[in-house]
């Protein structure tokens, strides 16, 4: 986390040397753009805190905890693949979930289903690449994202071959 | 500012549920306290980041310009066409559904298939804002497998996408 601090330090001041106005427009755009959000992000963390809260937290670790292993990344990407979120959003789930217990196999699941497999978008796609096409880039991205899972699973040491 | 139709179900959602903790603390529910509890910790532990990850956005929205990269990335071919590839996946905004009439213009100024659907597929595995995010949250090992894992896996998927279908006349419609 200090890293991200130092790395926002270190660009905002090179940017202010270089372009005063320039910096001064970006800080501008970013707070008009935190603004807008605000709302939606407000909402997710209501609603995060209500599921966590109503959701009895054996059963939340029963699907996705610690010991939910297979089962938990097959739970995380369907849900991962089926919702559109943006990824403001995605991530701080992501990192309340952590905090839960809830391995990092199985977010790499969620996250990456998230961004590249898209059900929703479906309807979308098709129009652009076809059915066929539309359904081989996402078996594709959904298998890429299963990868993306088991790596991330032995890197964290939560599988072993 | 005028507020969204959208906006006023989330600010109405807030509001309604800052009464009923408000409300659950003098009553003593417990539910009620706890979700405000989690609430706080949460809203806390994300305040901490959020505002970096926006002024980072930023400046790389006022410093890079989309058409910079677009422009280069016409001539690209190869390896370096991908890795601009990589660069304008990463630079685009809002989410898959975004990218697609991206790759369909790309396709219209003559990019190979393959680069076509690598970009598709960079759009949603490396958008910089979103990894930003994912930096801050997830720590640099989790950001660096994942990319790592995907990105080869996506160039590869998509030249062998893009060299079938290429020999079979396939065109990205509008």
């Amino acid at each position: 986390m200090i890293v991200l601090y130092i790395i926002t330090a270190v660009s905002l001041t090179v940017s202010l040397i270089a372009d005063r106005r320039k910096t001064a427009s970006a800080l501008q755009l970013a707070a008009k753009r935190l603004g807008k959000v605000l709302p939606a992000f407000l909402t997710m963390i209501v609603l995060f805190s209500v599921a966590i809260t109503l959701l009895p937290h054996p059963v939340l670790m029963r699907l996705m905890g610690k010991d939910s292993g297979w089962r938990g990344v097959a739970v995380a990407s369907c849900l991962g693949s089926a919702a559109l979120m943006p990824g403001f959003i995605a991530f701080p789930l992501c990192g309340a979930l952590l905090g839960r217990g809830v391995p990092y196999m199985v977010l790499a699941a969620f996250s990456t289903t998230l961004m590249s497999v898209g059900v929703l978008t479906y309807p979308l796609e098709r129009q652009y690449f076809g059915v066929k096409v539309t359904l081989v880039r996402n078996a594709i991205s959904f298998l890429i994202a299963m990868i993306v899972a088991v790596v991330i699973g032995l890197v964290f040491g939560e599988v072993r071959l | 500012m005028r507020l969204k139709a959208k906006q006023l179900v989330h600010v109405a959602i807030v509001c309604g549920f800052a009464a009923f903790v408000g409300v659950s603390f003098i009553a003593e529910m417990p539910l009620g306290q706890t979700m405000g509890k989690t609430f706080a910790t949460t809203l806390l532990q994300m305040i901490k980041l959020i505002p970096c990850a926006f002024v980072l956005i930023a400046l790389f929205d006022v410093w890079v310009k989309r058409e910079t990269v677009e422009r280069h990335f016409g001539s690209g071919s190869g390896v370096r066409g991908y890795l601009w590839c990589i660069l304008l996946g990463g630079m685009t905004i809002g989410g898959l559904y975004l990218s697609f009439p991206v790759a369909c213009s790309l396709f219209r100024k003559g990019a190979k298939l393959s680069v076509v659907f690598a970009y598709v597929g960079f759009a949603g595995v490396c958008r910089i804002p979103m990894t930003m995010f994912e930096l801050s949250i997830m720590g640099p090992t989790f950001t660096a497998v994942r990319l790592g894992v995907s990105i080869p896996l996506i160039i590869a998927t998509s030249v062998v996408m893009g060299r079938i279908l290429q020999r079979h006349g396939y065109e990205v419609k509008e």
